[in-house]
């Protein structure tokens, strides 16, 4: 079984604060991290490996320095690991990423692809699903459990709002995967040493045969128009005196707007 | 990168550097330098006295693929059903897709697979002037391929200018698939959607990097311009008892799907029902301190015939179950009064939130951003505050 899991490397929004003065996010000494939802991809991918044989092959589409992400996941238990790296990529939305990642998918064999249900830098889920529509091939969404994996058939559970759905598809699928899905292991010392001396391979805009025209912020049908904080409520009303007065104070107001 | 420095036009005075949100921007020997964190939104060009900022191929965006704007006009609204019963960000998108429609002076489409009749008449109620339904019983099943391919359908037959979808499982899994058949962009989990003035396209405002910021995206050379909205972030529109329009039977479309549900176990929590539907939420966080705390929030939102809910740090030490979590990784939730006790207002839990009508902070730190979203702010400490106001509320409520 051929597996490929893609990992994006995000900045740890936990450790981004934004400079209240300027607006502006504060990198400085945030950490680079695989995004959280795709250590859980390469876990799975991992797994159905041990259980039955096959190769794992990690793909990011980033900057150079993306690849102590490539190698963070050999340590994990990937076999091969490709950085699709190119000027030509920067500026890229989701429509953008999805057909580069296609591209460079289509250049491999595979019968599952992984990817995380969603990158924490932006929160949009949609690279999956685009992806799966750009290889032409079935995709399930909120992966929460694999039930079978046989050489072209495969049973898992998609986590809903209200429930879960247990849903079978044929292979070659695409499947987004959410936390509950499996507890991601720590690298191994034979991991780590692994990870060092891994090669990487790398493959740039002519490697995968792509349309300029389609790539990055040319690409990209989407656009960022401006950034700014989150507002302040305007009405706002601070209560004071003492612990009693406030009470009274905010009941009677709860009782002026008809709230209580 | 798409923007460049012009280094004999920079005189290094660094006043570009409060333009570029994502610290973008660096001084090397004096002059600015643009590293790997530029996300090309452009701020910084208009963030230079000098103009020594630009972007490398001025209307470098490829325009190629671009559909003529003027053939796409209205505006439509996926209505996603569960269990044939239409779920109510539904009705939330029609509010939206009202106001938008009456704006550009187009009309509202709504889009129904898997429910009857009487469903896609409410929709007309609820602000549709049109309803495409596909009534098949094998739709009410969720199928990502069968669902892309009628939607594209309509969407290459109708030619909407905008196309609104539920940010739920369904949606969130198949609308991307559709957007990318497309050749169009789509926006995930918009907080707000308005018509840019001068130029008729869709401003659309979505929280990024964990909701620490928002930005505005557009989609100007393509369409449909797509977008997902988060349930219980919109208010419905108005209900109209007389409101005609027209309902349009579409046949199932013959697509295989290739991935079948088998069976759809349902497990709905009561705290989670309970949070959406409360019009009062008394939440707690790692002010209440423990054990005692969670019992003095509880016997408020008691009092008050509220919910509880929580903030990640108050379920992360252990104090109150997960299924009440409000926030980015939590629930979104809309209720007439949000009571915030002892929650310092961090912006993973504001997004889920600050949509309240009322909300009330409760916090002994003067300085929480808590405060800044808050309606009504108490200063003080809520072990003295909550069980008073508490009391309080049963005489009232003569309790
Ligand atoms: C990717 C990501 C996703 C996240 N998702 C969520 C989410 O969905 N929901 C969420 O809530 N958080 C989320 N967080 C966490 C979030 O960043 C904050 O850490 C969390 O909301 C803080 O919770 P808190 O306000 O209860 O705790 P703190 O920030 O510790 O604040 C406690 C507050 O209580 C006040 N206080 C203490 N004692 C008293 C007293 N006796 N009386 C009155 N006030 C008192 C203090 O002044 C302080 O302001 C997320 C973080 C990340 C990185
Ligand atoms: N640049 C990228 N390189 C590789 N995989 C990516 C990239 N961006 C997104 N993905 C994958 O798509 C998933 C969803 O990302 P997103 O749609 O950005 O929220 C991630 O969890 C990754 O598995």
């Amino acid at each position: 079984m051929n597996i490929i899991v893609c990992i994006k490397q995000v900045p740890d929004t936990a450790e981004i604060r934004i400079n209240p003065e300027t607006n502006t996010l504060m990198r400085e000494g945030v950490p680079s991290i695989i995004n959280p939802f795709d250590l859980h991809a390469i876990e799975a991918a991992v797994q159905i490996r041990e259980a039955g044989g096959g190769k794992v092959t990690v793909l990011t589409m980033g900057p150079p320095q993306a690849e102590t992400s490539l190698r963070e996941a050999i340590s994990m238990g990937a076999d091969e690991a490709i950085l699709l790296s190119d000027r030509a990529f920067a500026g890229s939305d989701t429509w953008a990423t999805s057909y580069t990642l296609a591209l460079a998918i289509k250049k491999l064999e595979f019968d599952i692809v992984f990817c995380g249900k969603q990158a924490i830098d932006g929160d949009t889920a949609q690279v999956g699903p685009e992806t799966a529509e750009f290889l032409g091939i079935p995709h399930i969404s909120y992966i929460r459990k694999i039930d079978e994996v046989r050489d072209d058939y495969i049973k898992v559970e998609r986590l809903m709002d209200d429930g879960y759905d247990v849903v079978e598809s044929s292979l070659p699928v695409l499947l987004t995967v959410v936390r509950e899905l499996n507890e991601p292991r720590m690298p191994s010392l034979r991991g780590k040493m692994a990870a060092k001396k891994a090669g990487i391979r790398k493959m740039c805009m002519t490697d995968i045969g792509a349309d300029e025209n389609s790539l990055g912020l040319r690409g990209s049908p989407t656009q960022v128009r401006n950034i700014f904080a989150p507002e302040v409520r305007a009405e706002r009303k601070m209560i004071e005196g003492t612990a009693e007065e406030q009470v009274d104070n905010l009941i009677k107001e709860l009782k002026d707007i008809k709230c209580l | 990168m798409p923007v460049i420095v012009i280094p004999d036009k920079c005189t290094g005075c660094e006043t570009c550097l409060e333009s570029c949100p994502f610290d973008a921007i660096e001084f090397r020997d004096g002059k600015a330098y643009i590293n790997e964190y530029c996300n090309s939104c452009m701020n910084c060009l208009s963030g230079c006295p000098e103009g020594a900022i630009i972007e490398t191929e001025p209307g470098a965006r490829n325009t190629e693929h671009r559909q003529s704007l003027e053939d796409y006009k209205d505006v439509l609204v996926f209505a996603e059903q569960r269990e044939g019963r239409v779920v109510p960000v539904s009705y939330e998108l029609l509010g939206v897709g009202r106001r938008l429609s009456d704006e550009l002076g187009a009309r509202l489409i709504a889009v129904l697979f898997g429910a009857g009749e009487p469903e896609a008449q409410e929709l007309v109620k609820w602000g549709a002037d049109k309803v495409f339904l596909c009534s098949d019983a094998s739709l009410r099943k969720f199928s990502d391929d069968v669902y892309s391919e009628m939607l594209a359908k309509i969407i290459n037959e109708q030619k909407p200018s905008i196309v609104l979808a539920g940010a739920t499982p369904v949606g969130r899994s198949f609308i991307p698939r559709v957007a990318a058949r497309l050749r169009t962009g789509l926006t995930a989990d918009c907080t707000s959607l308005e018509i840019d003035k001068e130029t008729g396209n869709l401003l659309q405002v979505r929280p990024a990097f964990g909701g620490n910021i928002m930005a505005a995206i557009l989609c100007p050379d393509y369409r449909p311009q797509m977008a997902t909205v988060r349930p219980r972030v919109m208010k419905r529109g108005e209900y109209d008892e007389n409101r005609t329009g027209e309902v349009i039977t579409v046949q199932i479309d013959s697509t295989k799907s290739r991935t079948n549900v088998l069976e759809f176990v349902k497990e709905v929590s009561e705290v989670s029902v309970n949070l959406h539907e409360a019009d009062i939420i008394v939440a707690g966080g790692r002010g209440i301190g423990g054990e005692k705390g969670y019992k003095l929030i509880e016997e408020l939102a008691e009092a008050l015939g509220g919910a509880v809910g929580a903030s990640r740090a108050a379920i992360d030490e252990g104090w109150i179950p997960y299924s009440h979590q409000v926030g980015q990784t939590g629930k979104t939730v809309n209720p007439k009064i949000y009571f915030a006790c002892g929650i310092s207002g961090a912006v993973q839990h504001l997004v889920g939130m600050q949509s309240s009508d009322i909300i009330i902070a409760i916090n002994k730190n003067p300085e929480a951003p808590i405060f800044n979203v808050a309606t009504y702010g108490i200063v003080g400490d809520l072990f003295e505050i909550v069980p008073m106001l508490t009391k309080k509320v049963r005489e009232v409520k003569g309790m």
